[in-house]
């Protein structure tokens, strides 16, 4: 990934990609990727872009949590095997708007990648033009309500 | 500078700003509309791209502390717990609106004289019942004739929003309770009209309708408010209302699309800003025969901000629903709307019934309510809340409170240098002992409707997209700021038409009553063309 396009330092982008692949990981009995998986963290590093000083900060802030629990940035700590959950969960508790901001960008970026999209049986394009179809449903239902007597408040 | 006046000036084209617009040019006065935002283009509306979900939250965002696009003015509103939701463009808030379009009923119209509370309108339900029928023929409304709930309006109605799968398991657990629900008035196009063509499921009506089936008034009112040789000059945002020293209005200052400051004289100005917009501009507008802001002798413009509270109930369902297919509304019920002795509340609710979330909605749901964890265990949770979340929304009748207002902000200042609106509102108790019972209804309904889990919210904090009750009608100039018709009691040639002008909320969203009343200022200023400043 060309960092300069995002304005992230390697170490940034680093933390933030195992961040993304903590949230969401791959699954192989979903048969889905992870936030982590190379076209989704473009997505994610792209769409970051305008957010770039937000972004950087919750970084930092959980590198900060990182260093105070396990005495090393979050991704070494993460790529080693070590308590990268637990981080993450003190992150959360510690920074919960930083936080938010970061889940929000995975998951707007990771729910509409095609493998994802079609995992979840859905098509792989956007809603217009094409359109969904929806059952009108079973209007008998209707018949008790048709049949009460008003239910609205006279004025006279 | 235009010192050549126009015949009327509208400022604001939004719902009520189009509905007057049209009405008055069969008069051939000529009629210029001044819009700060633009013309919108339906192909760019979110649901024609892969990434229309997380535009919600950026360039199509409710908010317009959020969305601060240039058409878009802060609000300072940290004195609030409910934020306010608008779109400032041509079709204003019908551009984002869902189009659940119920009339008021003839009882709303009278909450002092049945219920002791608030006050009467000095208009009632038979004033505007042909207004109420013509604007559902310039919007076009789906729905069932016979709702209960109701007296008879005999409105030519499309057929329903489709049930769906939500609807079909939502109204069996209303049956199943004995309870009162029916399919919603929506001023969506269940089948082509106007030119206009049929609803295709997109599930995207709050983030503007690229099918053109939701009825907003760019799309409706204003194709024909156009041909009829409406002026409308877009990008043009509004300082103030200026005066002469008879105290009339003489016209609009604003600033036009490249930034320069002008002047448009007129014979008459109307404010269609909507509740916030329009005390906002009335309060800048400042003079030495009106200190306090035009047309506010009353000391009410911006008071009584009504904005109904709303109360979010989403069941999680283990069997598949409609998710993020369909038109969000599906029907209302109306059980709880009227008061009940027996209950620690007066007035009452409306529930909106509601189909679920897209992919990425229904992960942030999930994430921000602790059901859906970081980690291995997201996409099991995942899968139980996806396409099966479904519920309803109650909106609250609001009553009018005057510590509950619009002023304007002393730091804040939009683009143009124009002062900020603060908004500044506290929730009655009487809202949070109805917000109360909505839940634990709404829970019990969709208990029986089978829900496994309840998703709670109240009041919903993004949600004051009703915005109500800061410029009031009334006969009495000590305390109202419009007349019966619409017109200021100080300032004879100016008039209100927006939601501003509400004596109460009713328990119902308010727009198709914003149009109607808009269409009946029209109609009494027409009535009157030949002494409407006496
Ligand atoms: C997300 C959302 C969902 C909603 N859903 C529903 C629903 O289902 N049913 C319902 O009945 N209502 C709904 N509403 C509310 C509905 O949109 C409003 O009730 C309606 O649009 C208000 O009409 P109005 O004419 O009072 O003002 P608006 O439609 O808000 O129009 C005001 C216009 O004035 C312009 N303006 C403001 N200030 C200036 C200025 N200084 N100079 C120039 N122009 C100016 C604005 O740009 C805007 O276009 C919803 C609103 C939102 C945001
Ligand atoms: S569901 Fe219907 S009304 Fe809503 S955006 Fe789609 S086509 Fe338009």
């Amino acid at each position: 990934m060309n960092t300069t396009e995002t304005n992230f330092t390697d170490a940034q982008v680093q933390c933030l990609a195992a961040l993304v692949e903590m949230i969401i990981p791959a699954s192989e009995d979903y048969g889905v990727p992870g936030a982590g998986d190379g076209i989704i963290f473009a997505d994610i590093l792209s769409t970051t872009a305008p957010q770039h000083e937000a972004v950087a900060a919750a970084l930092s802030a959980l590198n900060a949590v990182a260093e105070a629990t396990g005495g090393q940035n979050f991704a070494t700590i993460s790529a080693a095997g070590g308590d990268g959950e637990n981080i993450a969960a003190s992150f959360r508790d510690q920074h919960p708007k930083a936080a938010e901001l970061l889940a929000t960008i995975t998951v707007q970026c990771y729910y509409r990648d095609d493998r994802v999209m079609r995992a979840l049986n859905m098509e792989v394009r956007p809603p217009f033009p094409d359109g969904f179809t929806v059952d009108q449903g079973d209007w008998t239902l209707l018949d008790p309500v048709r049949n009460r007597p008003e239910l609205y408040r006279k004025t006279e | 500078m235009n010192d050549e006046p126009v015949d009327v000036l509208i400022i604001g084209a939004g719902a009520s700003g189009a509905a007057i617009a049209w009405s008055l040019a069969d008069t051939r006065m000529r009629i210029v509309c001044l819009e700060q935002g633009e013309v919108m283009n339906p192909l760019n509306y979110p649901s024609t791209r892969r990434d229309g979900e997380a535009r919600n939250q950026n360039d199509f965002s409710i908010s317009p502390n959020q969305r601060k696009s240039a058409a878009d003015y802060p609000i300072a509103e940290d004195d609030s717990p409910i934020k306010v939701a608008n779109f400032n463009g041509v079709g204003g808030g019908t551009v984002l609106y869902a189009g659940h379009f119920p009339r008021f009923h003839p009882s709303d119209f009278k909450v002092k004289s049945l219920d002791g509370v608030a006050d009467d309108w000095p208009i009632d339900y038979s004033d505007l019942a042909t207004h109420y029928a013509e604007n559902d023929r310039m919007m076009g409304v789906a729905g069932l004739n016979g709702d209960p709930a109701y007296p008879s309006d005999n409105a030519e109605r499309m057929p329903p929003l489709p049930l769906g799968k939500s609807g079909e398991a939502l109204a069996k657990g209303f049956n199943k309770l004995g309870w009162h629900w029916w399919p919603s008035d929506t001023a969506i196009a269940t089948q082509p009209y106007d030119g206009r063509d049929k609803c295709i499921n997109l599930g995207a009506c709050i983030t503007g309708c690229a099918q053109g089936a939701k009825a907003s008034t760019d799309i409706t009112y204003w194709p024909h408010a156009l041909r009829a040789g409406v002026e409308l000059r877009t990008q043009c945002r509004v300082r103030e209302i200026t005066v002469d020293d008879a105290g009339m209005a003489t016209g609009a200052a604003y600033v036009d699309p490249d930034g320069v400051e002008q002047f448009q004289a007129a014979h008459v100005v109307v404010m269609a800003c909507n509740g916030v917009g329009t005390p906002r501009i009335l309060l800048n507008s400042k003079s030495d025969a009106f200190p306090d802001g035009l047309a506010n002798s009353s000391g009410l413009v911006g008071k009584n901000l009504m904005f109904h509270p709303y109360a979010s109930i989403q069941g999680i369902f283990e069997e598949e629903l409609d998710g993020y297919k369909g038109p969000h509304k599906i029907f209302r019920s109306q059980e709880f709307y009227e008061t009940d002795p027996d209950r620690d509340f007066v007035r009452g609710y409306t529930f909106e019934i509601q189909r679920g979330q897209g992919p990425v909605q229904t992960a942030l749901t999930g994430l921000q309510r602790d059901k859906i964890p970081w980690g291995a265990g997201h996409h099991a949770a995942y899968r139980k809340l996806f396409n099966r979340i479904a519920g309803m929304v109650a909106v609250c009748e609001d009553l009018p409170e005057e510590h509950n207002r619009v002023t304007l902000d002393p730091v804040l200042k939009d683009s143009d240098g124009i002062p900020a609106p603060k908004i500044s509102y506290t929730l009655s108790e009487n809202s949070r002992k109805m917000m109360d019972h909505a839940i634990v209804k709404a829970s019990e309904v969709l208990r029986a409707a089978g829900a496994v889990d309840i998703l709670t919210q109240a009041p919903i904090s993004y949600g004051g997209w009703h915005l109500m009750g800061t410029a009031r009608m009334g006969t009495d100039p000590a305390r109202s700021v419009v007349n019966e018709w619409g017109r200021s009691h100080d300032v004879k040639n100016l008039f209100v038409v927006d939601g501003s002008v509400f004596v109460t909320s009713a328990g119902v969203n308010p727009t198709r009553t914003i149009q109607a009343l808009a269409l009946y200022v029209a109609e009494q200023m027409k009535q009157r063309l030949a002494n409407l400043f006496d």
